[in-house]
Formats: C-alpha cells, sequence, structure tokens
C-alpha cells in the first residue's frame, strides 16, 4: 500500500477529486496548508507598512492506494492539478506499512 | 422645568449613537489585531461601558461639571444628587439636565477606550482596568471640566471645542503616547509582521463609527436646530474628504488604496471636525477632512522613526487629527454659523485671536494629560507584581487565553 499525497492549489481541489473518483478511488482527506516552494510569497500593506508574506495557501489531498493503482492514480493528479504557471505543487508517495478499516477491522487491501 | 421636546428627542437619539460608538471602536480596533488577542481588544473597549458608566455616574460627572471652579468641579452632583433638575452652573439647556449627563456620560466611556488601541496585545487586563478608573478621574475629568462646563479656564477664555476635539482626541491621544513610551514595544515589533487579522470587523466598525458621529457631533448642538444640521453635515464632509485625501496619499507613495486606509482615513476626518462641526461652514470641512487625511496618513509612520509602538495609531489618528482640527478651527470658526463665535477665524477676517486660544487649549491639554497619565502608568508599573505588562512567554500565547481564558474563534473545534 501507498499513500500518495499531493500539495495543489486550492481552486485545483475540484478537478483534482472528480478526477480521483473517476478512477474507482474511494476515499480522500484533504486539509489546508501553507508552504512555498520556488512560488515566492507576496507583499501586503497595512497603513504604510509593508509585510512580506513568505506562505502561500496550499491544499494537501491524501490518497491511499494499492501498489499496482500508484502510477495511474499518480498521473492522474498530476496531470489534473497543473496549470502551467509557477506553484502548481508537488505529488510524492510514501509507503505504508499497515492500515485498518475503522468499523470492520478489516486490513491490507480491505482496508482501502 | 420646561424643555424642548425637539431638542430632547434629538439628543436622547444622540445619547443611544454615541453608545452605539464604543462597540463600534471595539471591531474598528478588534479587526487590527492578530486573532489570538481579538477578544482582549474587544472587552478593554466594551468593558469602559461597565466601569466608566459607573463611575460617571457616581463622582465623574460631578467632578467635571459641578460648581464654579476653574480647574475641576465639585462634589455637588455626587451620586447624581439634583441632577434631576439642576443644570451644570451656566448652563441653561432646553433638554433635561439628566440627559446632559447622560449624553456626556458616553463621551466619558469611548475616550478612554480610545487609549486601547495603543497598549493592543501587551497589557495585562487588571492593570488597563486600575489605569482607566484612575485616568478618568485625573484626566479626563479636568480637561471636560476645562473645556466643556462654562466655569472651566478654557471655555472662559475663549477657546472653542464643539464636541470634543480637545477633551476627547487630543486627551486620548497624548495619553497613548505617554502609556506606550512605560509599556514598551511588542516582542518582535516592527520585524515580525502583525497584519490585521480581520479587516471585515474592521470596516464594519469605522460604518458604526461614522454613523455614531452623527450623535457625537451633531448632538453636541444640545438641540434639534440649523447648528446641529451644519454639524450633522460638517462631520459627513469631513469624513468623505478624509477617506479621499489619506486614499490618494497612500496611492502615491506606497501604490495601492487600501480598505484599511479609507476605514482609517475617514476616522481621521470624523477626529479633526470634531472640534469645528458647529462652528464651520461651506466648504471648509472639505478642506479640514482633506488636510486632516493626508497629514494622519504620514503621520502614522512616525512611530517607526521614533521607535514607539502605538499598535493601532491612536496617536497617528487621534492625537493628530484632534490638533489639526483645533488648530484649524482658528481659522475657520464662522459667527454667520454659530452666534456662540464671537472671533471669527483667520481665514473669516478675525484675526489670530481665536487661534492663539485654540493654540492655549492644546497645548494645555498635551502637558497636564501627557505628565499626568505618565506618572500613573510608572506608578501602577511599578506598584503591581510583574508591573503593567503581560510576561513575554503570556504575549507569546495571547491575550485571549491568558487574561481571559477564552478563545476568540475556536473553528477547529466542532
Amino acid at each position: 500500500m501507498k499513500l500518495i499525497v499531493g500539495i495543489i492549489k486550492p481552486f485545483k481541489l475540484d478537478d483534482v477529486k472528480d478526477a480521483v473518483k473517476d478512477l474507482g478511488v474511494q476515499g480522500l482527506t484533504v486539509s489546508d496548508v501553507q508552504g512555498f516552494g520556488r512560488q515566492r510569497g507576496h507583499t501586503e500593506v497595512y497603513r504604510g507598512a509593508e509585510y512580506e508574506i513568505d506562505f502561500v495557501p496550499k491544499v494537501r489531498v491524501e490518497v491511499l492506494v494499492d501498489d499496482g493503482d500508484v502510477d495511474r492514480v499518480a498521473q492522474r493528479l498530476v496531470e489534473t492539478a497543473r496549470t502551467g504557471k509557477i506553484g502548481d505543487g508537488k505529488v510524492w508517495v510514501v509507503p505504508v506499512e499497515a492500515a485498518w478499516r475503522i468499523r470492520t477491522g478489516e486490513t491490507g487491501s480491505d482496508a482501502l | 422645568m420646561e424643555f424642548n421636546s425637539g431638542d430632547t428627542a434629538w439628543v436622547l437619539a444622540s445619547t443611544a449613537l454615541v453608545m452605539f460608538m464604543t462597540p463600534g471602536l471595539a471591531l474598528f480596533y478588534g479587526g487590527m489585531v492578530r486573532s489570538k488577542n481579538v477578544l482582549s481588544m474587544l472587552m478593554n473597549n466594551v468593558f469602559c461601558l461597565g466601569l466608566v458608566s459607573i463611575l460617571w455616574a457616581v463622582v465623574v460627572y460631578s467632578l467635571a461639571f459641578a460648581g464654579t471652579g476653574k480647574w475641576i468641579g465639585n462634589f455637588d452632583f455626587f451620586g447624581l444628587k439634583d441632577v434631576v433638575d439642576t443644570f451644570p452652573p451656566g448652563l441653561a439647556l432646553t433638554i433635561p439636565p439628566l440627559l446632559f449627563m447622560a449624553y456626556q456620560m458616553m463621551f466619558a466611556v469611548i475616550t478612554p477606550a480610545l487609549i486601547s488601541g495603543a497598549v493592543a496585545d501587551r497589557m495585562k487586563y487588571g492593570a488597563w482596568v486600575l489605569f482607566i478608573t484612575i485616568w478618568v478621574v485625573v484626566c479626563y475629568a479636568p480637561v471636560a471640566h476645562w473645556v466643556f462646563a462654562p466655569a472651566g479656564w478654557l471655555f472662559r477664555r475663549g477657546a472653542l471645542d464643539f464636541a470634543g476635539g480637545t477633551v476627547v482626541h487630543i486627551n486620548a491621544g497624548i495619553a497613548a503616547l505617554a502609556v506606550v513610551l512605560v509599556l514598551g514595544k511588542r516582542r518582535g515589533w516592527p520585524n515580525h509582521p502583525m497584519p490585521p487579522h480581520s479587516l471585515p470587523f474592521t470596516m464594519i466598525g469605522a460604518g458604526i463609527l461614522w454613523f455614531g458621529w452623527f450623535g457625537f457631533n451633531a448632538g453636541s448642538a444640545l438641540a434639534g436646530n440649523g447648528v446641529a444640521a451644519q454639524a450633522l453635515v460638517n462631520t459627513h464632509l469631513a469624513a468623505a474628504a478624509a477617506m479621499l485625501g489619506w486614499l490618494v496619499a497612500e496611492r502615491l507613495k506606497s501604490g495601492h488604496a487600501t480598505t484599511l486606509g479609507a476605514a482609517s482615513g475617514l476616522v481621521a476626518g470624523l477626529v479633526a471636525i470634531t472640534p469645528c462641526a458647529g462652528f464651520v461652514g461651506g466648504m471648509a470641512p472639505l478642506y479640514i477632512g482633506a488636510v486632516a487625511g493626508v497629514l494622519c496618513y504620514l503621520a502614522v509612520s512616525l512611530k517607526f522613526r521614533f521607535g514607539y509602538d502605538d499598535s493601532l495609531d491612536v496617536i497617528g489618528v487621534h492625537l493628530v487629527g484632534g490638533i489639526v482640527g483645533s488648530l484649524l478651527l482658528g481659522f475657520f470658526a464662522d459667527s454667520a454659523i454659530n452666534e456662540v463665535v464671537t472671533d471669527e477665524g483667520v481665514f473669516l477676517g478675525g484675526g489670530t485671536d481665536l487661534l492663539v486660544d485654540q493654540i492655549v487649549a492644546v497645548v494645555a491639554t498635551i502637558v497636564f494629560t501627557f505628565v499626568l497619565t505618565y506618572l500613573i502608568v510608572f506608578i501602577l508599573d511599578k506598584v503591581m507584581p510583574g508591573g503593567i505588562r503581560v510576561s513575554e512567554e503570556d504575549e507569546e500565547i495571547g491575550l485571549d487565553q491568558t487574561q481571559h481564558a477564552e478563545t476568540g474563534y475556536a473553528l477547529e473545534r466542532v
């Protein structure tokens, strides 16, 4: 099992969610995060005082998948989240040792 | 006693309008602080409605308005004694004396609340409560007596202040300077960004202040008449001109017209017109407002140059705006607008007599209140265990949690 993590632009969330559902993935976790990569922050001005705001709001998307599904789900995520402009984000894969479905106690692939 | 029902109805309404300005100010300031301190700012303001109302009714009204002393009142009106049927000496009004007391109460409430903006994020709540209790008696009552009571020495001199440019704005503004000099800067100021957490709050607050200010200024005519109408128009036009003045200055200097700039500018105009409201006419409010908008915009950067942390620009807006308005009154006062004006302003051909009186009033208020306020906070800081400032750790955690055991926005809890 693997955990696919994507940091994407917030307005891309709906597209990504729809694409991932079309692939048959049953579940998704989404959180609001902030961060920066090569995309710089921005400047805000309050009563003449300038503030450099380094962080940019992003959305973190996490999907648990079987090893065999990693490539097609990750690829779809990357394609859907892309705008071509700086700040599009990243997708990476984390190995998962074990997982349980809480309601039934099922483990392994049955938990996905 | 004979009362005019129109005058009384208007001042009754104005009393409510000015009362509403205190929660409005709370929102105006509250939006500008960081979210971990929003409740503390709201509380510092709204608590004034509780504490100062009681102080006013019991003793401060008497100290401000009773007796015939030049420098301070006396205890004739202690506990509202005789207030139902006795005017302050020299005031023959067409409204009930009790209403006059109530209307003035709202001014006494909001003046210390103004100071709260300067002490944001770092003053102990208990210290704030003690400070305003002492300040209202020692600094507000005397200055109110000097300017508003016919027995007061500035009133007798002929200094003009229609609704409290000196008593409220310069008074609070200079007090704020004294307090921040003792309190010190916020941790991380000015290097760490501390932007406003909710400008929507600030905008709502600014709108409430503009609305309430019709009661603050036009209500100070103490009558429903032409002077009140003039004061209302002046108030509105000054706010409008000051908003534009600030926005133009801001756009030219830092490249954007901001919502905080619009809110701050309109307040600066309202502050400046406060002493002038029932004494000027024609296009004067536009000039006064525009000058206040530009000068207050420039003034808010003084804190960076001189290194004092006036967190929400009480000095930049209320002290500077109050001085601008009080002095410009010396130029624009017009006896055709209000027969109370005996020495016309410079531009109306009256020479400099009024201007000199205005300068005396401004300087006297500044010196008196600065010295006494500094003494009050200096002594409080020495006498209170741990001083008037919260510990470093409490400042990091935030005042809402540490001073009030509350969270402003429990959004992550279901």
